[in-house]
């Protein structure tokens, strides 16, 4: 009997904790993943309708709303139902700054979109985290859904918001005398701001800061006996997400020139969500195949299934959720790999050595 | 002055009293062993001096401080460690990166954001993979490593926070005898470092490392001493029908 109890343990294990363990030996894929990703929306506009370039730019967009969402969900572990609300805030902000003061200018308008996404997450977050209880998190999920439901409530009864029918005509975004337009150049516009945003996190998430959200995802109450200030990082991640959220609300405004209460809602919060699950929550490249793979699905189903495609992609959606709930992206990644690995590799070892 | 000082403890959960008036004195480098019976109060009184439960009444003090009140993150920061009773290694994380967690909490969380501190952490991480014999596995993810070894592995990250004073709660448990061998070995060294405080059942284990000890019976202290007045003790004797 005895014997049986002393090895339980090893019986027991995991099958991803095995899984894992062989991905030690796997070549890195996420990085090639990241650069074909990076190489086709470079040359896409070479390659696709003008159409299609507006299609895509709004794709690049929504790709970083969903990175905000895969920075607070897949990294810090906080359920936020509420990207939207930080993203439509910008949006609307922005919209009005051009309309009522007529500040059109790049440098202006895209740096005061981060800033009030930055703003407005942060004193969200000084009231959902940092209370004197730990927060849970269903209570952050219903604090931020909240939130979402009243800024929409809010704009469609408001007159000066526009209503139901959100700020229609707003001027372009300028540069100088040059004004952006739908095309090519937005899109540019938008891709350069996604490898920035995404570079970023990429280095954050690989830092020292991104072992301590590894741990925090983990096992936040353990780590809190390290002496790390758990709420505080969060708080940090919260905020950084917020400004991301609303530095894509301001691109998305300008791009279609008008903005309207969805913006703001619980729809495209929800959506967010299901683009950074379907991707593959906790690796950035895959809150961006999610936003891909969901709206050129969307796209085609829509155009050959006019009346049933939203059942379609729901089927579609329910089937990966459930098949793989890490998703598509853990497809071909390997969990360890996915997790990531902070041990500095032979190479960088051996500089540090040398450079003393 | 002591490092350690718990007056009056009292810990009551509705109708259960599980501490009912505990004293508990460390000195510094000392180990102090705290034994008794299942339900006889020692992990409690382990969590209410780390911080993961709050006392009903009583105080503690910690290197001249008084840290009743003090939030989790401050007392470690303050010097003291932890090791729970159940293993709470990071399970999906590397071996290396679990030490690495413990090794750079201390650190401002801008030197972090830009790992500031991760070169010369490095060594500090393979030493301490060295010393608790986990250095070839330090690529395996802490999942895979036997119990023993997660024990291990979280002792090494409890002293990683360099502290003042270590608490052990239970940290030979599930483990083969050899093992405790092993973690008696793996112990005495940091008896130059800091003090510690062990829950542990295994009263040889607890006799050959301890230099004090507290016996504990259903919340009070029932007798506190070196470990040969406690050997010699009638009070502790009744309790545990034989000498310990």
């Amino acid at each position: 009997m005895d014997d049986k109890v002393a090895v339980a343990p090893r019986i027991t294990e995991p099958l991803e904790i095995l899984k894992a363990r062989k991905g030690i030996e796997r070549r890195p894929i996420l990085p090639i993943i990241e650069l074909s990703v990076l190489v086709l929306f470079a040359v896409l506009p070479l390659i696709v309708a003008d159409y299609l370039t507006v299609f895509f730019t709004r794709v690049l967009i929504l790709s970083l709303l969903a990175i905000s969402f895969d920075l607070v969900w897949g990294y810090a572990g906080i359920l936020s139902f509420g990207q939207a609300l930080f993203y439509g805030t910008a949006a609307y902000s922005v919209a009005l700054m051009a309309r009522d003061l007529g500040i059109t200018s790049i440098f202006i308008v895209l740096p005061a979109a981060l800033l009030i996404g930055l703003v407005l997450s942060y004193l969200i977050a000084c009231f959902l985290l940092l209370g004197r209880r730990q927060p849970t998190v269903i209570f952050v999920a219903l604090g931020t859904l909240t939130g979402a439901y009243a800024a929409d409530r809010l704009a469609r009864g408001w007159y000066y918001l526009g209503g139901q029918n959100g700020i229609p005509s707003i001027p372009q975004m300028t540069l100088g005398s040059y004004e952006f337009d739908q095309g090519s150049v937005y899109y540019y516009l938008a891709f350069v701001m996604l490898v920035v945003v995404y570079a970023g996190c990429r280095f954050l998430v690989r830092s020292q800061f991104g072992l301590a959200l590894a741990g925090i995802r983990e096992q936040e109450a353990r780590i809190s006996f390290f002496g790390y200030k758990v709420q505080t990082i969060k708080t940090i991640v919260f905020s950084l997400a917020g400004a991301i959220a609303g530095l894509a609300g301001g691109l998305y405004a300008f791009h279609e020139g008008f903005v309207w209460p969805n913006m703001l809602g619980v729809i495209l919060s929800t959506q967010v969500v299901l683009y950074t699950l379907f991707g593959g929550v906790g690796t950035l490249i895959g809150a961006v195949i999610g936003v891909i793979a969901i709206e050129v699905m969307s796209y085609i189903l829509a155009d050959n299934y006019q009346q049933i495609w939203p059942i379609l992609l729901g089927v579609l959606l329910l089937a990966v959720i459930m098949l793989r709930p890490t998703g598509l992206v853990s497809l071909i990644v390997s969990e360890r790999e996915r997790i990531g690995d902070f041990e500095p590799s032979r190479g960088r070892r051996a500089r540090w050595r040398w450079g003393r | 002055m002591a490092l350690l000082e718990v007056r009056g403890m009292v810990k009551s959960y509705r109708d259960l009293t599980a501490l009912n008036g505990v004293d508990l004195t460390v000195e510094e480098n000392q180990f102090h062993g705290l034994i008794g019976p299942n339900g006889s109060g020692k992990s409690t009184l382990m969590k209410c001096i780390a911080g993961a439960e709050s006392p009903t009444e009583g105080t503690i003090s910690f290197a001249g401080g008084d840290i009743t009140d003090t939030p989790v993150a401050e007392r470690v920061r303050a010097g003291l460690s932890l090791k729970f009773q159940i293993t709470s290694v990071l399970l999906s994380l590397s071996v290396y990166d679990n030490v690495l967690l413990a090794l750079q909490a201390h650190d401002p969380l801008r030197s972090l954001i830009f790992s500031r501190t991760r070169a010369s952490l490095d060594d500090q991480v393979l030493a301490m993979l060295e010393q608790f014999r986990l250095a070839d596995l330090r690529a395996d993810i802490a999942g895979h490593l036997s119990h023993g070894q997660q024990q291990w592995l979280e002792i090494a990250m409890a002293l990683a926070t360099q502290p003042k004073l270590l608490l052990l709660d239970e940290p030979t448990g599930g483990m083969s005898i050899e093992e405790r061998r092993m973690t008696g070995e793996l112990l005495q060294p940091i008896k130059r470092r800091c003090s510690l405080v062990i829950v542990e059942h295994d009263l040889d284990f607890i006799r050959d490392i301890c230099d004090e000890l507290t016996v504990l019976d259903q919340g009070s202290v029932l007798d506190s001493g070196t470990v040969e007045h406690i050997r010699n003790s009638t009070k502790v004797q009744e309790v545990y029908l034989t000498r310990v």
